[in-house]
């Protein structure tokens, strides 16, 4: 298993629990967790918490021939597919799912400065893009007026909060201004999930946002 | 195969009513200053026999057991989070129809019944009622050493049991902040950051599970 240092939030944990998270930061939490254990045992923890509210939470009757109806369903249904083997490449299952592939099958774009992006597509206010940043590259100074969360699958990025490796997730929210840079050596290859659109503190990003839809 | 001395399980069919032993669970349909017990170890340990009785016997008996428990309070969850009366009911039936044909896959090392069931019944409300789709982490396949350790199953129940308990203890305003969380009527970014669940043991618990996992995988 990876080392990883840089967790999800138990807001971001429980949401997803509950099932109530933006389908884009589902799916950075989805590719996380099948990363990294110890969120994968907090989800748990958070789906065990939910078990039991929904067991307390009331019952209401069902119809009268509720269990023939499902009988019936479970005699009409395909047999469940198999499970899902395990990916080999960079990706883990949920975002190749959203590709279609690994990382070669990304159609990036080009954004300037070097940076690439693939926008995915999802439902709901929230945005959830694939970033390529070459090694050594920062990407712009940017604030965040709602939630961002960065996850690396490939390199590694440093601001002035910390380095992020493989596996680790950066939750930014309004209080963080930074330049992530990426580090030296390979390419950084980011899924990045936002909540609002990020404010760039120089002019020509924000010229730039206008096209590139960041 | 998991009785214990202190845990009694009953073979064969039983009347629906068996698991309440004298308290009628379904009659209770509002949350009430006094509270029920929280289901014991022994219950939770006889959903696990009993689905695993549907993965290796197609047991229906045991199915009907399960779905008079579980069925009426996913359609109390759902309505609870806004779902309408014949939406609820259609939602499950589908649960419980998954829980059928998914009963291979219930691994009570790494969950307890009900938490396996309320994943089946979030995910079926996604799809269903909400109508959106929902990625899921990738699943950790089984190792060579395919059943789960029993003590693991025994400890995980319990302690699914004591958060139960915890649960029903945390004072009002919390715990209903709690269950709006999960009945939907929160954000993500409007979830108390400090919930006041005692949260640790069971993730500790599942993390042992999963090293084992990854061990027996390599």
């Amino acid at each position: 298993m990876k080392d990883i240092k840089h967790h999800l939030t138990d807001q971001l944990l429980m949401g997803y629990a509950a099932g109530t998270l933006p389908e884009a930061f589902s799916l950075v939490v989805a590719t996380h967790v099948s990363l990294c254990d110890e969120c994968r045992a907090r989800l748990a923890e958070y789906e065990a918490v939910g078990g039991e509210i929904m067991m307390d939470a009331g019952a209401a009757p069902m119809a009268e021939d509720a269990l023939a109806s499902t009988m019936a369903l479970i005699a009409n249904a395909n047999p469940a597919p198999k499970q899902e083997t395990r990916s080999t490449g960079i990706f883990p299952t949920p975002l190749r799912d959203y590709v279609g592939g690994d990382k070669d099958a990304v159609r990036w774009r080009s954004v300037g400065g070097g940076v690439k992006q693939m926008i995915l597509s999802t439902e709901g206010e929230a945005t959830v893009r694939l970033l390529h940043i070459p090694a050594g590259s920062a990407v712009p100074d940017h604030g965040h007026n709602g939630t961002e969360l960065t996850l690396v699958l490939q390199g590694a990025f440093a601001d002035h909060t910390d380095h992020f490796g493989v596996g680790d997730v950066e939750v930014a929210n309004e209080d963080l201004d930074h330049t992530p840079v990426a580090a030296e050596g390979e390419d950084c290859i980011c899924l990045a999930a936002t909540d609002a659109p990020l404010k760039f503190n120089s002019f020509l990003p924000r010229i730039a946002q206008k096209f590139v839809k960041i | 195969m998991f009785v214990q001395s202190e845990t009694q399980i009953q073979d064969g069919p039983v009347p629906v009513d068996h698991y309440g032993q004298g308290q009628n669970h379904n009659v209770r349909t509002k949350r009430k200053p006094s509270r029920v017990p929280n289901t014991d170890t022994s219950q939770r340990i006889a959903w696990i026999e009993e689905i695993f009785a549907i993965r290796d016997k197609q047991d229906q008996a045991a199915f009907a057991r399960l779905f008079a428990h579980f069925a009426p309070r996913i359609k109390g969850f759902l309505i609870r989070s806004g779902a309408a009366d014949d939406m609820a009911e259609e939602c499950a039936q589908e649960v419980l129809a998954t829980v059928w044909r998914k009963a291979a896959l219930f691994d009570p090392s790494r969950a307890s019944a009900a938490t396996w069931i309320f994943t089946i019944a979030r995910n079926r409300q996604i799809d269903m009622i909400r109508r959106a789709r929902r990625p899921e982490p990738e699943d950790l396949p089984w190792g060579p050493d395919a059943e789960p350790d029993q003590e693991d199953v025994i400890a995980l129940s319990q302690e699914t049991e004591k958060l139960g308990e915890a649960i029903a203890a945390l004072p009002e305003k919390q715990r209903e902040l709690i269950e709006r969380a999960y009945f939907g009527d929160l954000s993500h970014s409007e979830i108390a950051e400090q919930t006041g669940l005692p949260l640790g043991t069971i993730k500790s618990r599942i993390r042992l599970a999963l090293d084992r996992l990854r061990h027996s995988m390599r």
